[in-house]
Parts: structure tokens; sequence; C-alpha cells
């Protein structure tokens, strides 16, 4: 490749002064976050309990969403109604972090404009990375990190932008994400430089490219697992006729019913699935090449394969009656976990052949 | 929830039967009926069920992780003797359990074996069931459409035949597979869902079956080669060989390379210093036995592809060239030695070994042994160190000492090249009595004592080191790789979906129309399309004046039952 090639100094500089600067302005979304949450705390709403409290009696409730899509124009639509499936429990969606306030919906609407101009000023510090050293930016664990982050909200963003109910995964993406580039600039940072010549392959593009859009969207998925779990045990103690704490209440509350934070993960993490399948393929074909072996065991091909064992499994769960609800999102968790693993714990902790995209 | 689930199948009837292929749960407590065959059955059952599979599947990936954890024969022998070494107390317990060997285990191999004869036994019968469902029509429309998850009503003017007519045209249009029946439309569509999941599995078994296969067939080996010289591929030239117990020494594909130059290249400054940048082999090779010769540039991720056999790069180091002469002044060797290097800057370490041809100074013959130590880059003198600084050959230096007398050569016992066997050698002394040794520069030459000789340290080759394989049915587990990720595609994004419209004539003489779709649990679509649909067969048969019915009442007494629930 292009030895020549010197790095540019100057461009790095950039790079890192661009992420320090998305640093920045994702603390500021994260107290927008914080305030909307606080503000949205104020108003009363109490919908989940008054829903699951006429639930109480035993008999079930339907809850019928008349869904008048669009076109208005000349023909009244027929009037859809849709029903959930037998044994869900039918439970309006929270109002969202904002809880219906005014106050706490401007602040929502100023975090998410801020994590739109963090995301751009973080996306234009992986570009110049990439410029610095002239090859795509994912040769170690810190180039590794920033575009993962960067990922992540972009993925986040784009479900925004296609209007979809996400602005409840805000705050703690944002969170995490804080934290993920605080990692990356302290103890992952890695001078800009080239690639060790077995990374000199077009698959990198291909292979971790995918790799890293897996993992950053299986995060989001992550996420609603997490979320569904909270406010499923939350909805199981209202229903039972219990009172969860106020803060939980507070908190719970104002997040999707269960079944929508269900549904969302099993989406993103079925839509993922393929992807991931394709990714280790890629890898494969990429060892063969580089290795003078498709599969040989090494640590992070094993724990690419239980990652996607993992997720089979929960694919699997989900399509066996028994097995659905909080067993199958244990298992989502579990899956989420071994990916993480394969991330951070088989770079530090296991040595093998992957070892130099390392620390 | 069981309740309520088979009441709805009931209400349902067989509307939403046959919607996948899916096995159904049957409970794990059904007590087998007696007898072996009774049992055979019941276990049979069992490892087909979906629950079985799922637990296999969980319990694949746990048994995957030891091996992750603690160094694999396969993949690195000396780790394994070096973790052996150190921890004496659960070595023996690893390895009764295999641990050594996870991915070729007894309890490993159980897992997947069962993992593949239940998939093997679930797809078979699914695959039959499959192409029945597709022989057959939609099922009839259910009593009670109003039940089903998605459901719309209207009363139009049009004739029930003129509505019934002009729903099956606008279904048929879009591709659902629909037939009149009785007073309603049945339609179905999203049949590739099931074919992708089918085709999923069986690509499973394509690519666990190319992967067996591989192992048995497979053959490779490792060859070590200084510049300028050559390899055949014949079993003989391999230093060491490794093959699949089915492999034939017929199966080598026939052909060969010279090695012409190595062109390693580093990192000159900055924290990464000595990192490698370039590692390329040119090499000159003919195809057959003696096919016309070709150049090739290997690199450490473009092999050389000679017929499925693939020639990677694997190492490089460096093999100093060394004349060394008798007393008399005659030269008895000169050879490039190859040095295995032991750090990332290619501090290098190797024997010299002049097995025959050298006479002593008393006329007596004698072997020559002598230990090379040898730097690329030499720290310079005083510097306190002898390792090498840098990759590169910036400033090369050869530290020697010898020995005489038997190299034990034969013995009989195999020796190490690298290593030399000092037992029944003596040591040259210089004339303080003391080791000889000598540092040497490309050129310069060591003196033995006593007029035992010399030897000349005349320049540095480089050597490099390939893999040589050949992995047969690679092509099926792409095939097979390829196949699973279309089939996954079209099993995780296609939603096999029903849907019914109903038209009859009204109490009042008005026809009522009445649409509902049927899908399995997670389809978010599934409304909008019926939206979709009822639009279209909305402007064939527009609403009538007069009061509009509310889909939301429903009709009949079972109105309290919840709705839906045929999954499946
Ligand atoms: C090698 C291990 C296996 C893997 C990686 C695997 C993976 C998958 C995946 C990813 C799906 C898609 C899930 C969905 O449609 O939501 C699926 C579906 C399915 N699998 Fe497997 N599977 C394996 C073995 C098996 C076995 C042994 C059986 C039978 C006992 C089986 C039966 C099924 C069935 C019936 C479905 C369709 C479920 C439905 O229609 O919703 N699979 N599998």
């Amino acid at each position: 490749m292009n030895l020549a090639a010197a790095t540019n100094e100057n461009l790095a500089h950039i790079s890192n002064t661009l992420i320090y600067s998305s640093m920045a302005v994702y603390t500021l979304a994260f107290f927008a976050h914080i305030a909307e949450w606080v503000f949205g705390s104020r108003s009363k709403v109490g919908r989940t309990a008054a829903a699951l409290n006429g639930q109480s009696a035993g008999a079930a409730v339907k809850v019928r969403v008349a869904q008048k899509a669009g076109n208005t124009a000349m023909l009244e639509r027929p009037t859809v109604v849709t029903r959930s499936a037998a044994g869900t429990r039918d439970v309006p969606d929270g109002p969202g972090a904002a809880g219906g306030t005014f106050k706490g919906d401007l602040w929502g609407r100023i975090a998410v404009s801020l994590t739109v101009v963090a995301f751009a000023v973080e996306a234009g510090g992986v570009v110049a990375r990439a410029l610095s050293v002239q090859r795509a930016p994912w040769g170690n664990m810190y180039e590794f990190s920033i575009t993962f982050s960067t990922v992540a909200v972009g993925a986040y963003l784009i479900l925004l932008a296609l209007r979809k109910n996400v602005r409840w995964i805000g705050l703690l993406l944002v969170t995490t994400v804080l934290l993920d580039l605080g990692i990356a600039t302290t103890t992952l940072y890695t001078d800009s430089d080239q690639l060790v010549p077995a990374l000199h392959s077009y698959w990198l593009w291909i292979h971790v490219s995918t790799a890293i859009i897996c993992g950053a969207v299986f995060y989001l998925g992550a996420v609603g697992t997490l979320l569904y779990l909270f406010r499923d045990s939350y909805e199981n103690k209202l229903a039972g006729g219990g009172t969860p704490g106020k803060f939980a209440t507070s908190v719970l509350e104002r997040l999707p019913a269960a079944k929508t934070l269900d549904t969302f993960a099993y989406r993103i993490n079925a839509a993922v699935f393929p992807l991931w399948t394709f990714t280790i393929i890629a890898g494969a074909i990429w060892a063969g090449d580089a290795w003078g072996r498709y599969w040989g065991w090494d640590p992070k091909e094993v724990w690419s394969f239980i990652t996607w064992v993992a997720y089979a499994c929960y694919l699997h769960a989900r399509a066996t009656a028994g097995w659905k609800g909080r067993k199958a999102a244990y298992l989502a968790l579990i899956a989420f976990g071994c990916w993480l693993f394969n991330y951070y714990g088989v770079n530090i902790f296991v040595t093998g052949k992957h070892s130099y995209a390392g620390v | 929830m069981s309740n309520t689930n088979t009441t709805d199948e009931r209400d349902l009837g067989e509307a939403g039967e046959q919607l996948s292929t899916a096995p159904r749960e049957e409970s794990a407590s059904s007590v087998p009926a007696m007898g072996v065959i009774g049992w055979a059955r019941w276990f049979w059952r069992q490892l087909t069920s979906m629950r079985v599979a799922l637990i296999l599947l969980f319990l694949l990936s746990l048994g995957a992780i030891p091996g992750s954890l603690i160094p694999q024969n396969s993949v690195d022998e000396l780790k394994v003797q070096t973790f052996k070494e150190a921890h004496t107390v659960v070595s023996p317990v690893y390895e009764k359990l295999q641990f050594f060997d996870v991915y070729s285990s007894v309890w490993f191999s159980a897992i997947y074996i069962l993992l593949f004869v239940s998939l093997i036994g679930c797809i078979v019968p699914r695959t039959g069931q499959f192409v029945g469902q597709l022989r057959s029509r939609p099922p009839g429309a259910p009593k009670t459409l109003t039940r089903l998850p998605a459901y719309t009503t209207w009363r139009t003017d049009a004739e029930p035949e003129q509505v019934r007519e002009a729903a099956l045209r606008i279904l048929r249009k879009r591709r659902f597979r629909s037939q009149a029946s009785g007073d309603a439309v049945a339609a179905e569509k999203g049949y590739l869902r099931e074919t992708g999941n089918l085709l999923f599995h069986i690509a499973l078994i394509v690519m666990l079956v190319a992967f067996a296969g591989g192992q048995l067939f497979k053959s490779e080996g490792g060859k070590l080669i200084v510049e300028g010289d050559g390899f055949a591929n014949t079993i003989t030239q391999y230093d060491d060989f490794k093959s699949g117990s089915l492999f034939h020494n017929d199966d080598l594909e026939p052909f060969s390379f010279d090695l012409e130059d190595f062109v390693g290249t580093y990192e000159r400054s900055g924290p990464q210093r000595g990192t490698p940048r370039t590692y390329e082999a040119r090499v000159t090779y003919s195809e057959g036995a003696d096919g016309a010769p070709k150049k090739k540039v290997i690199e450490v991720n473009k092999p050389l592809v000679v017929d499925g056999t693939k020639v990677y790069l694997n190492a490089h180091g460096y093999a100093p060239v060394i004349s060394v002469k008798d007393g008399k002044g005659k030269e008895v060797y000169r050879s490039a030695v190859p040095l295995l290097p032991i750090d990332n800057n290619v501090t290098s370490t190797g024997a010299i070994k002049v097995m025959d041809g050298y006479k002593g100074a008393d006329g007596t013959k004698e072997q020559l042994g002598f230990q090379a130590f040898f730097v690329p880059t030499f720290a310079g003198d005083g510097k306190g160190t002898m390792f090498s600084q840098y990759p590169g050959l910036d400033y090369p230096v050869l530290a020697l000492n010898g020995y005489y007398g038997s190299l034990g050569v034969d013995s009989g016992l195999p020796q190490n090249v690298y290593q030399l066997d000092t037992s029944k050698m003596k040591e040259f002394k210089d004339s303080n009595g003391d080791k000889l040794k000598k540092r040497l520069r490309p050129g310069e030459t060591m003196k033995l004592p006593d007029g035992a000789g010399s030897v000349t340290f005349e320049s540095v080759e480089e050597w490099a080191s390939f893999q040589i394989s050949r992995q047969p049915a690679a092509g099926w587990a792409l095939g097979g790789a390829v196949a699973a990720i279309f089939g996954l595609a079209g099993s995780l994004f296609i939603q096999r979906r029903r849907v019914w419209v109903r038209a009859v004539r009204g109490a009042d003489g008005v026809t009522v129309v009445e649409m509902a779709g049927l899908g399995r649990s997670e389809s978010a679509k599934l409304p909008e399309e019926l939206g979709d649909l009822a639009v279209a067969l909305h402007t064939e048969a527009p609403t009538a004046p007069g009061p509009t019915p509310d889909p939301g009442t429903e009709p009949g007494p079972s109105a309290e039952a919840p709705a839906e629930g045929a999954e499946k």
C-alpha cells in the first residue's frame, strides 16, 4: 500500500479536537435530556396506572387504535381497527420523557438538536481521522470506539427522522456515548498511524464496517430490551395491584408500553441478525485470504460465533410460544453481552490473531 | 393465556392454521407410551422440538466459551505446553475434560451433532408440510372477521358479486394467491418467508457438511524458502505437513515456485517505529509439472492460488550467508542459513552445521557447529544490548561461537535445525582459554584457533515462509453461507399474511363489505396494507350514503372475547 503517505499530523490533530468538541456538545445534550425528564416529571400523567387499574378486575380491555393513515384527498379512507395479540396487555404507550409538558418537550427538542450537532462534529472527527491515516479509520480500538458511537447515534437519528417513536432512547444513548468516548480518548487512545500488512485489504472496509454497524444497532436493541424489562415489571406490579416506587413510576410511566419496547427490540435485532451473519462470513473469507484458513477458532472468531448463536437462540425463543417476553429478553441481553465481551473482553484479556487490532 | 389462545383458535377455525410450518410445542410432561418404540418416538419428538433446539443452541454457545479462554492445541500447541507447565493442578482436569481440544472434543461434537440431527429432523417434515401448503388454497374466511388483528368495514351500493370480483382482481394484481369461497374472497401472500426459512436451515447443513468434508480431505504444510531457492508441491518438500484423514498424496496439485526476492519495509519513525508496513514475496511459479513460468507477488492478504491450492505468505526472517574454510584454506561449506526471529525487531537465533567435508588441523574428519545470534540493526558497541533495534537491515551484526566434534545427526533422532546438540562437541577456545566468540559484520571473518580454519559472514539474504493449503469444499461452504444469508433475509423480512374480503347483502338491501387481515404477531405493516387494499377496493365500491357502521362495535354475542391470538 501507500508507504510514502506519511501520517498527516495536522489532520490527526483536527480529528482529536473534533472528538473532544463533540463530547462537549454531547454533554450539553445530556443536560438538556435531564431537563426534559425533570420538567416532564411535573406532569401528572398516570395513564398506565389508569389503564391497568381498569384491567385489574380481570376483564381484558380492548384498546382499538383507529388508523386513518393519511390520504384524506378525495375519499374517506376506510378505518382499520387493530387489536393486539391475545395474552398481551393492552396498555397505551407513555407520553415520552417530556410527559406532555411544554417545557419538557422544548428541552427534549433542544437535546435532540444538540445530539444532531454533536453527531455531525463527531462524524467529522472520524472522517478527519480517516484522512489523516489515509485508510479506513478502524485500525485500533480507539478508532473503533469513536466510529461505534457515531454509528449508534446516526442510527438513532435515522429512526427519529423516520418519525419512529424512539426519543425515549435519547438520555441513555447520550450517556453511553459519553462513556464510550471517555474511555476511547483516555485509555484506548492510539496515535494516528498506518496499518500492519495483515489489515491491508478491502475486506477491512466490508468486514469491520458491518461489524460496527451491527454492534451499534444491536446496542439500540439492547437498550430497548433493558427498558422493556423495567417497564414490564412495572406493569406487572400495577396489574397485580401493587404500587411501584415514586421515582420508578415517574420514569417508567413515561416510557412506551412494554409491548412496544419489546417489539422495537425484536425488530432491531431481527433486522441486524442477517447483517451479523454476513459480517462473520466476510470475516471468514478475509481470514481465508490473510491467514490461510477460513475458520480457526481464534478467540475473536469464537466469540463472534457465540454472539451469533446467542442471537439465533433469541430469535428461536421468540418463535416458540413458551419463551416470549421476559425469558426471550434475557436471552437478548445475554447475546448483546457476548457482543460486548467480544469487543472489549477479547481485545483486552485474550490474545489471539486479532489482538493487534487491540488497545 | 393458554386459555384464551385455545378459544381463539377454535373461533378462527382453520383460518389461522398453517401460517408457518413451525412445529407446535408439545408439553414436556406428556408421558410416552411404554415400550421401546414408544420411547424412541418420544425421544425423537423431544429431540426435534423447538424447545430442545433452543437448549442445544444455548449449549453450543456455552460450550464454545472454554475454547476461547484456554489455549487450544489446534491453535497454538506451544501455548498449551506453557499453560500446562504453569498450571499443574488444573491441567490434568482440563486434559480429562478435553479443554485443550474443545472444538474436536467428544462433548462439543455431541452438542453440534445432536443439534444437526434435530435440525434435519425438523426440516424434513417442515419441507413436506410446506410443499403441501404451496399446493393448497388459502383457507376460507372465519365466521366473524371482527376478531382478526386488522379489520375494516363499510357499506356500498355495489352488488356483492361485483365487490368480490373486484377484490379478487385487486388482490391478484398485488400477487396475493386468492380465491373466492362462498360469500368471501380468501387471499394469502408471503410464501417466500417459509422458503427463506427452510433455505436458511438447509444452508446451515450444507455449511456443516462442507466444513466437515473439508477437514477430512484438507492438507496443509509449511515451507521456508531463502531468496533464490524454490519449492515443488510434493510431500517430501514440506518442512511440516498435516492432512485430514481421507487425504491422499496424489491429491497434491503439481506446481512449483521460486522465491526471487523478499521485500519488507517498516515504519521509520514515531511511536510505532518498527511496525511492519509491507511484506512482499516476489515469486516465479509454474503450474503443472512443467508449465510456463509466471511472475506473482504474494502478500499477506494475497495468496498465490494454483488450482485451488493457496500459497500464503506466513513469516519472514534473515538468512546470513556463511562460508567455512578448513585449515588448508579450502572452502568446505557455503550456505545461506535461515535464522528464527525471537522478537519484533527480528533479533534472530539459529545454528550453522557443517556436516561433512571438513577436516581439522590434524587432518581428521570432524563436524563443526556454530551458534548464531543475528541482529539486522545493531545498537552499537558498548550500548549494552545485543538485541536488534529495528527490523530492517540497517546495521547487521552476526555473533558466533563454535564447536567441533560430532553433531549427533547420525544418532537417528530427529534434530531441530535451529539448535545445536553440543553433547558430543567441544567448544573452540581463544588463546586465553575463554570461549571463542566474535561479532561479525558482513564480509568479516572469524579465524578458528590453532589453524582449524575460518568462518566468513559473507552477506545477508532474506527468507520467507509459506503455508501451502488445500481446502476442498470451501466453495460449498461459501455457497451455503450465501444461501444462508438470503434465506435469513427472506425469513426475517417477509411477512406471511392472509386477507379476507366478505361482501354480503345486509338486511336493508345495502351491501356490507368486511375486510380483515391476519399475520404473524410481529407484523406491523398488516393494518397499513389492509388499509391500502381497502382504499383500492373502495374506489370500486364506494361508501353508500347513510349510516356507516363503526368497525369498532362488534356485532354478535361474543363481543367481549379478546381477539386475534392465532399466531402460527
Ligand atoms: C444450527 C442451529 C440453528 C440456527 C442458527 C437457527 C436459526 C434460526 C433463525 C435465525 C430463525 C429465524 C427466526 C424467525 O423467523 O424469527 C429460525 C427459525 C426457525 N427455526 Fe431455526 N435454527 C437452528 C436450528 C433449528 C432446529 C434444530 C430446528 C428444529 C427443531 C429449528 C426450527 C426452526 C423453525 C421451526 C423456525 C421458524 C419459526 C417461525 O416460523 O417463526 N431451527 N432458526
